[in-house]
């Protein structure tokens, strides 16, 4: 036995017992992200050997852009992946591409931003109210881009936009600071084949991947766009734009990223799924521990060419604990990313409800539903019960605590009302039509396009 | 003179090249820094090498897990099942490039394996020539950018299997090289095959060789130097059309390569694609002088211009 296989076999015996989950049933398993700094828990659990110590042998892929991740999630190359909250829930109702895909954890908090080019920029800078020091007062609210957007619409060019998917979070972020600002983002009509969500729109939305939204921009395609981190940061360090607000201002502390697999998947490999979420599990709470102390080095795995690839200081200035909004604007946002913290990594119900709301203000939901559909449709996507059984399993590992998770024995999958959204309004998971009523702009009741 | 004239001119080719570079780099500006000039370029192409010999060691360290974990499982029950898996890391330079080549080389062979044969069929055959032809006229101008969706979902939706032989990207990138690339080797075949000298076809008669001895004996070797023309061609295309794929469907290869790391946006990025490019082109050389060299040994016509 040479020193390497005795340093490694030391380092097993410290591994966890595998007590409750019996044997994984695929061993080999090839997992997609997107180059974003929100995939960290995936090569987390990689490279800190969370996978292996689950007894699987895992490949991590970077995909060219949600659509691409998704279809190859449906059709079985991936076996599971790093997605947007609403793609699960977006394919299970048939948005897009029709699959069932469920997803027994969330992957992040926040971590997004909305930047615009130099040149808008400047134009909406005169309108915004500036604190002692002569700095524009946070958060922007979209009131300061409207006159930009009437200028455009008055001469007659089109304000062109970026967000990365029909059923992004980016895409409900970048409408609901819009919307909250009096600009219309445009409607979805899927029942009448417009899928384009340009219906009675001020700002045009349209799809670019994330890693390629700066480009977009510097090209002037679009005048500015929502997007995951680094790709915001990236923009400042290029001197082509300026965010302008991020998610944490535009809904504190919402649920971003889903590790989603297909429902068959999971049917047919359940030891499988609960280990790999046992990975990720440990991955994010190493993420968030000590007071995001071990940052720096996710930072440094983060900026290998086969993860986001990014420099060093790009990622580093907002996984840190600070955002650099217009150059030399470096405030302290310590939950800019959130991984393990309020916990962050449970499937909420309400959290799938709130993306299902989106779907019906803009229209993607063509028809009013009662609050049970919503419920039903997040039941049959969300699975806390398969988080609950991965977590337990780590309880009794003795790898983590049970106050590290929510009380499993009367959790029933609701966050509190959250109170915390840019336009002060109030959302309520258990009444979804409630909550829409609320909206200025956005179908709500039995509206239809 | 001659030393000079063969060493000698390209020399200062390059090397005019290179000032020209290394002068025009500085001058461009992009929002990821200056253009990667040669020295900037031979620095990456250093880290490049150093990222693989890491990986190789990382890939060590992984089997050496491996057998530790499967020994321990073996302890706890000795009937247990034991498999090693493959590395799980991510390939490097290298890797990509090893996977590309296999994948052009089996590309290219599909296409020869169709267009050879057909070609010379349609080159005995003027009338199966005049049915063909439009077909040809009309596929050959199609970029691989415009099939590779089609084959794609095509593969997707044929090529099931629980334990599939191949991956499934490879399947496309390989399918997608075969069809725009086996046109050339079939219309410089069809045309080499219906160019036979007349004296040979003569004898051929006044020895009355059957059919199929006229083919082996006769058109093969007659038409040799054309089909070799046409399988440089397609050989040439088949790796240009490889590299577009790559990038496009993200199948593994010096394509995702050059994709993966303009997506990072790093401020190395530019100097790693550039050393891609420049390893394209050189691969692409390296490709076109093996079929010569092969050319050279199967054909009968020497005097044949082998540039």
């Amino acid at each position: 036995m040479t020193f390497g296989t005795a340093a490694a076999a030391g380092l097993l015996n410290l591994s966890v017992a595998q007590a409750s989950i019996g044997e994984p049933e695929k061993e080999d398993l090839k997992f997609g992200f997107i180059k974003l700094t929100d995939m960290a828990p995936l090569a987390i659990a990689y490279e800190k050997g969370f996978f292996e110590d689950e007894g699987l042998y895992v490949t991590l892929e970077a995909q060219a852009n949600w659509k691409v991740l998704l279809d190859r999630v449906i059709d079985g190359q991936l076996d599971g992946a790093h997605m947007l909250a609403g793609q699960p829930l977006g394919a299970t109702i048939g948005f897009g591409t029709q699959a069932h895909i469920i997803t027994a954890f969330s992957m992040d908090l926040n971590g997004n931003a909305i930047t615009v080019s130099n040149e808008i920029w400047e134009q909406m800078k005169p309108h915004i109210p500036k604190d002692a020091d002569g700095k524009p007062v946070h958060p922007i609210k979209a009131d300061y881009l409207k006159p930009v957007v009437e200028k455009y619409k008055a001469e007659g060019k089109p304000f062109n936009m970026g967000m990365v998917f029909p059923v992004s979070t980016h895409n409900y972020e970048l409408r609901y600071w819009l919307a909250a600002g009096g600009i219309k983002p445009g409607y979805y009509a899927p029942h009448k084949g417009d899928t384009s969500g340009k219906l009675d729109a001020d700002a045009l939305l349209s799809v670019t991947p994330p890693p390629q939204m700066p480009a977009t921009l510097e090209a002037g395609t679009i005048y500015g766009y929502c997007v995951g981190e680094p790709w915001n940061q990236q923009a400042v360090f290029k001197g082509i734009g300026v965010p302008v607000v991020t998610d944490y201002e535009i809904w504190k502390n919402n649920p971003e990223k889903v590790f989603g697999v297909s429902s068959k998947w999971a049917e047919n490999y359940p030891n499988t799924h609960k280990r790999v979420v046992k990975a990720m599990i440990r991955a994010a709470k190493w993420l968030d521990e000590n007071n995001n102390a071990n940052r720096p080095e996710a930072v440094k795995i983060l900026s290998q060419p086969n993860y986001v690839g990014a420099d060093y200081e790009v990622i580093a200035n907002s996984m840190t604990g600070s955002f650099e909004y217009e150059k030399g604007d470096k405030r302290d946002v310590p939950d800019f990313n959130v991984f393990f913290r309020y916990n962050a990594t449970y499937p909420y119900y309400s959290d799938a409800i709130w993306y299902l709301t989106q779907m019906r203000r803009w229209g993607q939901i063509p028809d009013q539903k009662p609050d049970s559909w919503y419920m039903d449709i997040a039941k049959k996507v969300y699975r806390p019960d398969i988080y609950a059984e991965a977590a337990q399993s780590l309880i009794d590992d003795g790898v983590m605590d049970a106050s590290d998770f929510p009380d499993f024995a009367t959790e029933e999958g609701f966050r509190e009302p959250q109170t915390h959204f840019i336009d002060g309004i109030t959302y309520d998971g258990r009444q979804p039509n409630d909550y829409l009523k609320q909206f200025k702009i956005g179908l709500k009741n039995d509206e239809t396009l | 003179m001659l030393i000079l004239k063969h060493t000698g001119v390209p020399l200062i080719g390059l090397l005019a090249f290179l000032f020209v570079w290394h002068i025009g780099a500085q001058n461009i500006n992009t929002s990821l820094g200056t253009f990667p000039g040669p020295a900037q370029v031979y620095q990456q192409s250093l880290t490049l090498i150093e990222e693989h010999t890491a990986e190789r060691q990382k890939e060590e360290a992984f089997y050496q897990r491996q057998e530790a974990r499967n020994a321990k499982k073996l302890e706890k029950n000795p009937d247990a099942t034991i498999k090693i898996r493959p590395y799980t890391g991510s390939p490097t330079f290298f890797d990509q490039i090893l996977t590309s080549l296999i994948t052009v080389m089996a590309g290219f062979i599909l296409a020869s394996v169709i267009a050879i044969p057909l070609g010379i069929m349609i080159g005995l055959n003027s009338t199966l020539y005049s049915a063909i032809n439009p077909l040809i006229q009309l596929f050959k101008p199609v970029s691989p950018l415009a099939w590779l969706p089609l084959v794609t979902m095509v593969v997707s939706a044929v090529y099931t299997s629980d334990d599939p032989m191949f991956a499934k990207s490879f399947i496309t990138s390989l399918l997608t090289v075969s069809l725009c690339s086996l046109w050339p080797t079939l219309i410089n075949t069809a045309v080499g095959v219906s160019g036979i000298s007349k004296d040979l076809q003569n004898v051929s008669q006044v020895l009355r060789l059957g059919w199929l001895t006229h083919v082996i004996k006769i058109v093969i070797p007659a038409s040799i130097p054309a089909v070799f023309t046409g399988l440089r061609l397609s050989l040439g295309i088949a790796w240009m059309v490889l590299i577009a794929a790559e990038m496009l469907a993200q199948n593994p290869g010096l394509g995702k390569f050059v994709w993966d790391e303009f997506q990072n946006g790093s401020s190395d990025s530019l100097g790693r694609i550039m050393v891609a490019v420049l390893a394209i082109g050189f691969i692409g050389f390296l490709l076109d002088r093996l079929m010569l060299v092969i050319q050279r040994k199967v054909s009968w016509d020497k005097s044949s211009a082998l540039r």
